[in-house]
């Protein structure tokens, strides 16, 4: 871990996640992200991709989950089971799944409680970088988030969270229920902060297909376990990807129900 | 109609504190869902406090009402880092009877060092602060309170709007895992919350004790009508417990002036009654923002 740029950045090794002591949520998940990349965790509903964000970010706790085995270490630092107050201030933020505004903060308040983990620090020139990222949220900075349109939330979250200088950022499933005009928007942005801000990114997603196009390499989760990884380009033509969760036909066309012969692949790794 | 005027403002007066008092509760509820059974109690503890210091000590007045502040908050701080941090995640009703067997610490331990009297504050308001007011003259207690009470709420308004330990107390009040996810210190939100509401509560306490005489079974049981008037205003709404606080101060000096003073403490709970029955959010509590 005394490698520099590009050297390993977070390392989650052999981990096991439970649930109020008795239920096993994941089940030795061992990953590890490279400083200033894009690492997309794939997966069906189900698989552990959130708890895995929530183990790394600390938000298990509030749960009642534990990680009763393994390692997580960053930036050299172990940081298991530690509070989300602690795990924050090292630069990890969480963007949450399905949004979370503080519906009764204006726009403008809501970004100013990114800064919690850096408070007595000026924050007006953050401000200015999130509208830039976020034009949409200049015109509303007055009025209050519980308004907004899913495709404005997504963007304030994502901008909460910048305000807090993230060295790690934690995204699950920002397409969630949004346009694809504006999914495109949000992938567009989270490849501009990678490569402007130089932020390490974790993305969770559905969408394979919008992951596999701005990550630079890929896990694959099922059932709690890591099934498959490898670079982003390597696993767009894997063809068990492809098929399960890109929707294609081994041959690389989209599957059709009009082809009565067709049957499902059997999963190679299972 | 002198009457009347008397009584409206002997009613806002009471009111604006009843609000005060409404607020801390409600802080406490909104940032950690804990309904705070000792907060009575905490008024009388403030009241107590500041006859320590002016009778006792022999402080002067101002120095001592600083001095009970700073004491009320102290003790806020105190009581949530020992008895309520350790059953954060516990079961609700499990802090509740907490709050409850504090309220009998705090009442027993009032009761043991200072008994069941009545005692009073020395006379320390100037006469000139009183109004004359055509035929209504007004207190100086009054205006001493109204002034005291609307000075604490724009400082209060203010700390919340602007301030951004104010920001980051509404946002765990609105989203704790959003909150927690950004690093916001939840416990010091809490623990916050405590202290504030003990502040106020104990300010109320002293106002109270001027106007009514100090007795620890009256006072904490005026801390009591937090309930009605946070059920009138809405549990989760700090306006609201602001405005119930009004109206129940109000309604109370009404009908002690026309009906008769002995029915002054059963009005708040027949409000409190008649909203749970028709309204049982509350006036200002069911703004929850749904989005379309």
């Amino acid at each position: 871990m005394t490698e520099h740029e590009n050297g390993i950045f977070l390392q989650l090794n052999n981990i096991s996640v439970v649930y109020s002591d008795v239920i096993q949520v994941l089940k030795g998940v061992s990953l590890s992200v490279e400083k200033h990349r894009i690492v997309s965790l794939l997966g069906s509903n189900g698989a552990g991709k959130t708890t895995t964000l929530k183990a790394i970010s600390g938000l298990l706790k509030p749960e009642n989950g534990k990680v009763t085995d393994g390692s997580i270490s960053f930036d050299g630092s172990f940081i298991q089971n530690s509070s989300p107050e602690e795990i924050t201030r090292k630069g990890i933020i969480q963007v949450l799944e399905g949004r979370q505004p503080f519906k009764y903060l204006t726009i403008e308040e809501n970004l100013k409680v990114g800064t919690a983990t850096r408070w007595t620090r000026p924050y007006k020139k953050d401000l200015d970088k999130v509208y830039d990222y976020f034009p949409a949220l200049t015109k509303r900075r007055k009025s209050l988030a519980g308004y907004c349109s899913g495709g404005e939330l997504q963007m304030l979250v994502m901008g909460r969270a910048l305000m807090a200088h993230p060295r790690l950022l934690l995204l699950d499933e920002p397409s969630l229920g949004l346009a694809p005009l504006v999914v495109r928007e949000i992938f567009r942005i989270i490849r501009r902060i990678n490569e402007e801000q130089g932020t390490t990114i974790i993305l969770v997603e559905q969408n394979a297909n919008m992951a596999l196009q701005i990550a630079h390499y890929g896990y694959v989760m099922e059932n709690g376990k890591i099934v498959m990884e490898g670079e982003a380009p390597a696993l767009r033509e894997n063809p068990d990807v492809k098929e399960f969760y890109l929707g294609m036909s081994a041959g690389g066309k989209t599957r059709t129900y009009k082809d009565i012969k067709s049957y499902r692949r059997r999963k190679r790794w299972l | 109609m002198d009457f009347f005027i008397q009584l409206l403002v002997n009613g806002l007066s009471i009111g604006l504190l009843y609000g005060l008092s409404a607020m801390g509760f409600v802080m406490i509820f909104k940032s950690s869902s804990v309904l705070n059974f000792a907060h009575g109690e905490l008024l009388a503890m403030g009241a107590f406090f500041f006859l320590v210091l002016t009778t006792w000590a022999g402080l002067p007045i101002y120095l001592a009402f600083l001095l009970t502040l700073a004491g009320s908050f102290v003790l806020g701080f105190a009581v949530e880092r020992l008895f309520l941090r350790p059953l954060i995640g516990e079961s609700l009703i499990f802090v509740i009877m907490l709050t409850v067997g504090l309220a009998s610490i705090f009442k027993g331990i009032l009761l043991f060092f200072f008994g069941g009297n009545l005692h009073t504050y020395p006379e320390f308001l100037p006469a000139g602060l009183g109004v004359q007011f055509g035929n209504v003259f007004i207190p100086p207690v009054y205006v001493a309170s109204s002034f005291i009470g609307i000075v604490f709420l724009v400082l209060f308004g203010l700390f919340f709007k602007f301030s951004p330990q104010g920001i980051f107390m509404r946002s765990v009040a609105d989203n704790q895992t959003a909150a927690l996810s950004l690093g916001v210190h939840v416990k010091k939100v809490f623990a916050l919350s405590w202290a504030i509401a003990a502040m106020v509560a104990g300010m109320s306490g002293i106002v109270l004790g001027v106007i009514n005489g100090i007795n620890v079974h009256e006072i904490s049981a005026i801390g009591l009508k937090v309930f009605p008037v946070v059920i009138l205003g809405g549990l989760d709404s700090i306006g609201g417990a602001i405005i119930g606080g009004i109206i129940i101060g109000l309604l109370e000096t009404f009908t002690c002036g026309y009906i008769s003073p002995s029915l002054r403490d059963v009005v708040p709970y027949a409000v409190l009654v008649c909203i749970l029955l028709i309204k049982p959010y509350g006036l200002f509590g069911l703004a929850e923002i749904e989005r379309v």
